[in-house]
């Protein structure tokens, strides 16, 4: 651990009119699982300090994991400033931040063989059900200090912690693969490993036989799980604020405009207690708020940090994210989409010919900065008068998420959590573009 | 504060002694300056340090791995990294063998990034900015320049020690033009090897990129089906990679059965003109290296042979499981994760077709260049073109909007039936798997046409 007041100190010293020293420490604990049994114990100590300055108007950045590395890391800050950005920020003085559970100590004190057991036994009661399933997983502990100090008087710190659990099968006939597999996260060491079993359950129910799909436009659901996957990166992308103000994000111009249909609702939250992505704060002492970004179909508001707020002529909502070795980005903390009032089996059946996505593979491939996804279906099912009839193969859809939610035919009522950061519900489309290879 | 130590003698004797069936260490130091443009801004700037080391231990087939930043005492950490393999292991392990080495390998630069100045750095993608956003109907720009100098210290408790150093030069130059609510990109990813000159003569490729994106609004859809498809040498190289390259790394195969009766050499998988070799000893790519982060020489590893699968990329672990030998493909990205198996320089050797011979045949189809993206289910891919054409009676025809090719690999390999003579490498790339990401790989072929492959929009 280095002292953030020292390099402030430093960095003064050099010149800099202010700074900001960001710490992380980090201790997790990956417990891994192949071919259905443990196979290594992992634990990973990281620490580092990010420094940013300001210095003639200019922000320089530096960053080191090197313990002890004040010089070094002040000089490299200070030697990038005169090529750096223009500062239109000045680093937040000390403010109210909210009361925010991030931390569980039964994550802290939640025993490896405890860890060992759970995925050994979820892995075996998955097998029960299909004793030819071969499962990869993971058991995640994660506890961690994240620090900042800056020259303005903003001193901040939490703990957190989250506890990980995905499990992936892979089930091969002759040259066809079939994945199933689910994750849950959270702060504390309690993790449903019922729905967990329960979705692989349903996954593999449905896919005990392949259906085909013939090139058309259709109805197209999206489970929540295939919502996180393909829709939710290219929506998120244009409420950055950052995007919006360079004229990037197709939304730029358009708050307050009744852009998708009215039953849509969606905020970020990052104070939700005990998410894996809550914070008192954000990654430049911000204080965590609720972030109204689509009300009943309105465009509420966009997210910022300190530098694209003060460049929009707005205020931070609180939405800088950063990795140690880099400058913060905005991002989605905790996203939640409000549910609706259609159970999916409803959906399902009011459907004569149609497809339900879980998991959309290369989604993240197109124009997302304009809203465009495709991917092939890697797990996904045929929807036939009514009733889902088997998983599909070398099947693609495609189309744009501010279009396709101006167009929403139903939302489901049933929400969960996805990756312990998406929660939403199914979502259902009248018509969307599916292309098949049908043999 | 203690400063860490990086000595020779006090890493070897860390990692001997211990009651273990194996054990290593290594140690990374990487630092890496970066310029990120969006639009008209110069919105990011700095120079990162990432240091730190890693122990990993092997007992009754169990692995046990730590990394951490503080490098004191490196002998405790191999300690706790054995006690952790102990806890896991109930089995036997086994491990491919590997001669021990001791090799400090000398980085050969050609031009010297470390050289040449911030304030130079800088100019060159001012200009290239400045370039792309002149070109009327361009919005805005993405420019990235990153250089890394790292180097690791490897040695394990069979008597290895390898110093290495790599530099890496990476680039991507992005255009976005705007009409209405319409938006179009266009862009290109570049790499190399302990090299920067490549850098300094982007300049046309800066115009190219920003008109091709003002073009694209004028483009119209392909319409999506099943097409008989031409891709050029850069996203041949992707193809490669995506729809086979990962179904040779054998971590996927060696404890999976059902996956060895797929994968069990002599499986005819291509036409007899079709053979894909991987190699980091295929020199000056972006997944060249001598030794692998296992200590493993590096090689050339046939991985199909006029059509038939003959061999496959091995970490030591699962060369001994198979019984082949090991190929120099355990890697990691750095000191946070322990090596696991990965491509380096994978490609698709020159058969005898020019570009003529490919399309002059085509009556109606795609010819698809450049990479955007691409990943893998092992049995299906998907993978993103930059840009894309449709070919009518023989001849590349009007600029379509961006496209997406999908399909099965068993199918698919099999039906590429022409292979041209004009091999070259994506050196854009970085490949992620297991969390870790970008590793720096190549990719190569030459121009190539599949039959019968799924086209949609992007």
């Amino acid at each position: 651990m280095s002292d953030l007041s020292a390099i402030l100190d430093a960095t003064r010293a050099a010149g800099a009119q202010q700074a900001e020293a960001y710490q992380v420490a980090n201790e997790e604990v990956p417990v891994k699982f192949e071919a259905n049994r443990l196979k290594e114990l992992n634990s990973r100590r990281t620490s580092g300090v990010a420094l940013r300055v300001i210095a003639d108007g200019r922000v320089g950045f530096a960053s080191s994991t090197r313990p002890g590395d004040v010089d070094d890391l002040v000089e490299a800050a200070m030697e990038t400033v005169p090529f750096g950005p223009e500062a239109h920020f000045d680093f937040p003085k000390q403010a109210e931040a909210p009361m925010v559970d991030t931390f569980d100590p039964a994550t802290e004190t939640f025993a490896i063989d405890e860890m060992i057991k759970t995925g050994q036994t979820l892995i075996d009661a998955i097998r029960d059900i299909e004793a030819d399933l071969q499962c990869d997983g993971q058991v995640r502990r994660l506890v961690g200090t994240v620090t900042l100090a800056n020259t303005n008087g903003g001193r901040y710190t939490y703990r957190g912690s989250m506890l990980m659990l995905w499990m992936h099968g892979t089930l091969i006939r002759g040259t066809d693969m079939l994945f199933v597999g689910d994750v849950d996260a959270s702060a504390s060491p309690v993790l449903d490993t019922k729905r967990i079993i329960e979705t692989v359950s349903w996954q593999l129910e449905h896919s005990r036989r392949n259906a085909t799909m013939r090139t058309a436009d259709m109805p197209v659901i999206f489970t929540s799980t295939g919502v996180a996957d393909a829709l939710v990166m290219p929506l998120t992308l244009a409420f950055s604020g950052r995007l919006v103000h360079q004229g990037q994000s197709p939304l730029a111009g358009k708050l307050g405009d009744a852009l998708y249909d009215q039953r849509f609702s969606m905020h970020d939250d990052a104070t939700i207690p005990m998410r894996p992505a809550s914070r008192p704060f954000d990654d430049e002492g911000v204080a965590s708020r609720r972030i109204p970004l689509v009300d009943k179909g309105v465009v509420r508001s966009f997210m910022y940090d300190l530098q694209t707020a003060g460049l929009a002529k707005t205020d931070s909502t609180g939405s800088a994210e950063r990795s140690l070795a880099s400058q913060p980005n905005i991002s989605t903390t905790s996203l939640v989409v409000d549910a609706g009032d259609t159970t999916l089996a409803e959906m399902v059946s009011g459907v004569k010919e149609g497809l339900l996505v879980e998991d959309l593979m290369g989604a993240g491939q197109g124009n997302v900065m304009g809203g465009d996804f495709s991917g092939n279906v890697l797990l996904g099912y045929k929807i036939e008068n009514g009733e889902i009839v088997g998983r599909v193969k070398d099947t693609m859809v495609a189309g744009n998420v501010h279009e396709a939610l101006a167009n929403l035919s139903a939302i489901g009522s049933e929400s969960r959590w996805v990756n312990g950061t998406i929660l939403t519900p199914p979502l259902m489309f009248e018509r969307m573009a599916v292309s098949a290879k049908s043999e | 504060m203690t400063e860490a130590p990086a000595l020779r003698e006090d890493i070897e004797a860390a990692v001997k002694g211990h009651n273990a069936d194996y054990a290593e260490l290594r140690i990374d130091d990487t630092a890496t300056n970066r310029l990120i443009y969006r639009g008209k801004e110069l919105e990011e700037i700095g120079r990162t340090r990432n240091f730190g080391g890693c122990a990993r231990a092997l007992v009754n087939g169990g692995w046990g791995f730590v990394s951490f930043n503080e490098t004191a005492d490196l002998r405790a950490r191999v300690q706790e990294a054995v006690e952790q393999a102990r806890h896991v292991g109930k089995e036997t392990s086994v491990l491919a063998p590997v001669e021990p080495v001791v090799d400090i390998v000398p980085v050969q630069v050609l031009m010297d990034p470390r050289k040449i100045t911030l304030a130079k750095k800088k100019e060159i993608f001012d200009d290239y900015n400045e370039k792309m956003l002149s070109v009327d109907g361009v919005t805005s720009t993405n420019l990235v320049y990153g250089d890394s100098d790292k180097r690791v210290t490897f040695a394990n408790s069979e008597g290895s020690y390898i110093e290495q150093e790599r530099i890496d030069v990476i680039s991507r130059l992005s255009a976005t033009a705007r009409r209405n609510g319409d938006m179009q990109q266009a862009s290109m990813s570049l790499g190399a090897l302990n090299d920067f000159s490549y850098i300094d003569t982007l300049g046309d490729a800066a115009y190219l990129i920003a008109n091709r994106a003002v073009e694209l609004l004028n483009a119209p859809y392909v319409e999506p089906g099943v097409y008989p498809v031409v891709l050029d040498p850069i996203l041949a190289g992707v193809f490669c990679h995506e729809a086979f390259g990962h179904l040779s790394e054998s971590d996927f195969v060696y404890e999976n059965d059902r996956m060895k009766e797929i994968m069990v050499l002599g499986r005819q998988f291509g036409q007899s003109h079709l053979n894909i070799v991987d190699g980091a000893a295929v020199p000056d790519l972006r997944g060249s290296f001598k030794y692998d982060d296992e200590g493993t020489p590096a090689k050339q590893t046939d991985l199909i042979r006029d059509g038939i699968l003959v061999g496959r990329l091995h970490s030591r672990e699962t060369a001994g499981k198979m019984g082949e030998p090991p190929s120099g493909n355990a890697r990691a990205i750095d000191y946070r994760f322990p090596p696991i198996v990965r491509m380096t320089n994978t490609y698709i050797e020159e058969a005898g077709a020019s570009f003529e011979d490919i399309i002059g045949d085509v009556k109606l189809g795609v010819y698809a260049r450049n990479w955007y993206g691409g990943t893998t289910s092992m049995e299906m891919f998907t993978f993103s073109a930059g840009e894309a054409f449709m070919i009518r009676d023989g001849k590349v025809a009007e600029l379509v909007r961006p496209v997406k090719l999908t399909g099965n690999l068993f199918t698919t390999l099999m039906n590429i039936d022409a292979i041209g003579r004009d091999l070259d490498f994506n050196q854009g790339g970085g490949c992620g798997k297991g969390g870790q990401s970008p590793l720096p790989v190549s990719n190569g072929s030459p121009h190539i046409r599949i039959q019968d492959c799924v086209v949609g929009e992007r």
